[in-house]
């Protein structure tokens, strides 16, 4: 991972596939979960992990390795796939998903997988821890870069946009926030609880490059992760606008699944169109 | 209260679906009620109200800080406010807003936690709320509970509705074991004994009432009589009633579903260490976090059951004299 040769579009398109697979999988086993908000981020994740990070399964605590936080930590079994992929971790007890004991925790902590950034799960802290990591690594002269995926019902906590200020006041340009705007948060879609438009015009009024893409495609992860490498001075900001389910039809745009585990024959279905 | 009343303990609605209801009867009854939720309406049973009273209800985002103070401002303007959202976050993140909008200038906004505890299960210790009473209860002139059942939850959020101070409501998200009947009333800064006795006095609320009864009748069928008291109100809570227990058994254990470190136990050693002394034992969280697991397996490995309240009622009897 630390030397990389750039993976191909059907390559990165093959591990997504695996990921939504085993994201079905684990909730189904668990019973409970987070489906739509895991589905929506897997090319966030992939681009991350098997692309653009500069990180090394064997030696996670490497001091300039770029850093990854989960802020929307209810999607925790994107992350626990995608690191089970990357080979952090192990791929046959990713189905003891929220079990007493098991390693793959409701929301990510880092009591039970040390290779994890942060525990996250109170949304709206990850871009503040997130922040505290690039300035360090600033401090430190690292070329240590850190990624931080949000949610978008996750971006209406203050917090936020307070760390959104200190961004750009201290131009931290090692830091890329990344939203999974996938349009639904708990309750129901985003724009009838608490609308966030005009949403670039808000990253970019805070000091943020901001770059829209689509949060499926490939090719524009991969452009939007180099183009906030090559950005200096400020902070990036990613909106990727996304489909919460991505991949499961009964899913996609389906509010039930933010927070619902599919049945035994949900599972079968979705396994079905993921083949 | 009889002293051999046997409760069957059958398992009823979750304490939130409760606090849902009552919201829809205080919506009936007064114009003046407003409900405020955070993103978490259908978790809440806020969104019982939000159907009935559309207009009525402010959604708020996931933006708990800023709700609390919405709430103190509506509160303040007269409106009869309630702002809810999971225990963890309407309090930690909400906490700095309750203590300047709130509760320093009095304001009688109404404040719900649900989903407090350990026995929330899997989505594990970011959502679980352990510290909560301690913030609640260290807030100036707020009035604290936590009660047990459908029927003590209905009637304590319609009395504190009306009552003119910033309260704190907490919720569980398990269904909760039916003690009470409908009608039961729960004065602010009462208590219910539920069982009499004069070897040891088990005090407890939330879903540990439940467990202490259970505890109770083991000890009683060992040949210790055992007094169980729900302490529904946790500030102010029934000094009266504490003293006479730790006069008249002269030994207490302390259950709930919370750290050991603030909570109901050590209100409740600070009022017995004004009153009689008497030796205390305390059954909750043990400063630490928990993880994630359904919630048997969590209240069995977090020592929160029958089973661990026995053992501190042995523990404390040992040490009384
Ligand atoms: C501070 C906080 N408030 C509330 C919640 C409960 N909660 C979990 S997920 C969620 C909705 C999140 O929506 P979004 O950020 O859009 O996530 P996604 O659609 O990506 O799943 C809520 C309200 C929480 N985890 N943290
Ligand atoms: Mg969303």
């Amino acid at each position: 991972m630390t030397s990389v040769e750039t993976p191909s579009f059907t390559e990165l398109e093959a591990v997504a596939k695996r990921v939504r697979r085993d994201i079905i999988q684990m909730i189904t086993a668990a019973k409970s979960g987070h489906p739509g908000g895991s589905l929506s981020a897997v090319e966030l994740l992939v681009g991350l992990y098997f692309d653009q990070m500069k990180h090394d399964p064997k030696n996670p605590k490497w001091a300039d390795r770029d850093r990854f936080i989960l802020g929307k930590g209810h999607a925790a079994p994107v992350l626990y796939s995608v690191m089970a992929e990357a080979g952090y971790v192990p791929k046959d007890q990713l189905n003891t998903l929220r079990q007493l004991g098991s390693i793959y925790q409701g929301h990510p902590d880092v009591r039970f997988i040390p290779a994890l950034e942060a525990s996250t799960g109170s949304l709206g802290e990850g871009l503040s821890v997130g922040i505290g990591m690039a300035l360090a690594a600033r401090l430190n002269g690292s070329p240590s870069r850190t990624y931080v995926v949000l949610g978008d019902g996750e971006i209406q906590e203050g917090q936020i946009w307070e760390a959104a200020m200190f961004g750009s006041f201290h131009k931290l340009d090692n830091i890329v926030a990344i939203v999974d705007y996938n349009k639904i948060q708990l309750d129901g879609w985003v724009k009838d609880i608490m609308d966030l438009e005009p949403l670039g015009d808000k990253w970019r009024a805070f000091g943020w490059h901001t770059i829209t893409i689509d949060g499926h495609n490939p090719s524009e992860v991969r452009g939007a992760y180099i183009e906030a490498a090559h950005t200096k001075g400020k902070p990036t900001a990613i909106i990727a606008h996304t489909i919460k389910g991505k991949g499961v039809s009964f899913m996609e745009n389906n509010p039930k699944f933010h927070g619902t585990a599919p049945s035994a024959d949900e599972c079968q279905k979705a396994l079905a169109e993921l083949a | 209260m009889p002293t051999n009343t046997k409760y069957e303990l059958k398992i009823g609605p979750a304490t939130r679906e409760a606090f849902g209801r009552a919201l829809v009867a205080l919506g009936r009854e007064s114009e003046q009620v407003v409900v405020c939720d955070a993103d978490l309406s259908k978790s809440t049973y806020t969104h019982l109200f939000a159907k009935e009273f559309p207009q009525r209800f402010i959604s708020c985002g996931i933006a708990e800080a800023n709700m609390v103070a919405i709430g103190a401002g509506l509160a303040a303007a007269g409106k009869i406010a309630f702002v809810a959202s999971f225990s963890a976050f309407v309090l930690n993140k909400g906490f700095e807003q309750l203590r300047v909008t709130a509760a320093y200038p009095n304001v009688p906004l109404k404040v719900v936690g649900t989903h407090s505890g350990i026995s929330i299960g899997e989505d594990g210790p970011s959502q679980m709320s352990i510290e909560d009473l301690s913030l609640a209860t260290a807030l100036p002139g707020f009035v604290v509970v936590s009660p047990a059942d459908d029927a003590s939850m209905f009637a304590l959020v319609k009395t504190l509705a009306y009552h003119p101070a910033p309260c704190f409501i907490r919720a569980g998200r398990a269904k909760a074991a039916i003690i009470y009947n409908e009608g039961d009333k729960f004065p602010i800064g009462g208590s219910k004994t539920l069982l009499e006795g004069k070897d040891l006095t088990i005090l407890a609320h939330g879903l540990m009432v439940a467990e202490s009864i259970r505890a109770a009748e083991a000890l009683e069928a060992e040949g210790i009589s055992t007094r169980v008291i729900d302490m529904y109100s946790i500030k102010p809570h029934d000094v009266e009633a504490v003293h006479k227990a730790a006069a008249e058994t002269g030994a207490i254990v302390v259950a709930e579903e919370h750290l050991t470190d603030g909570g109901l136990g050590v209100k409740v050693a600070q009022t017995v260490a004004l009153g009689t002394p008497c030796v205390m034992e305390f059954v909750g969280v043990q400063d630490r976090y928990a993880e994630s697991g359904t919630p048997e397996s969590l209240l069995d490995k977090y020592g929160l059951l029958a089973r661990d309240v026995v053992a501190a009622a042995k523990k404390v009897l040992a040490r009384k004299k």
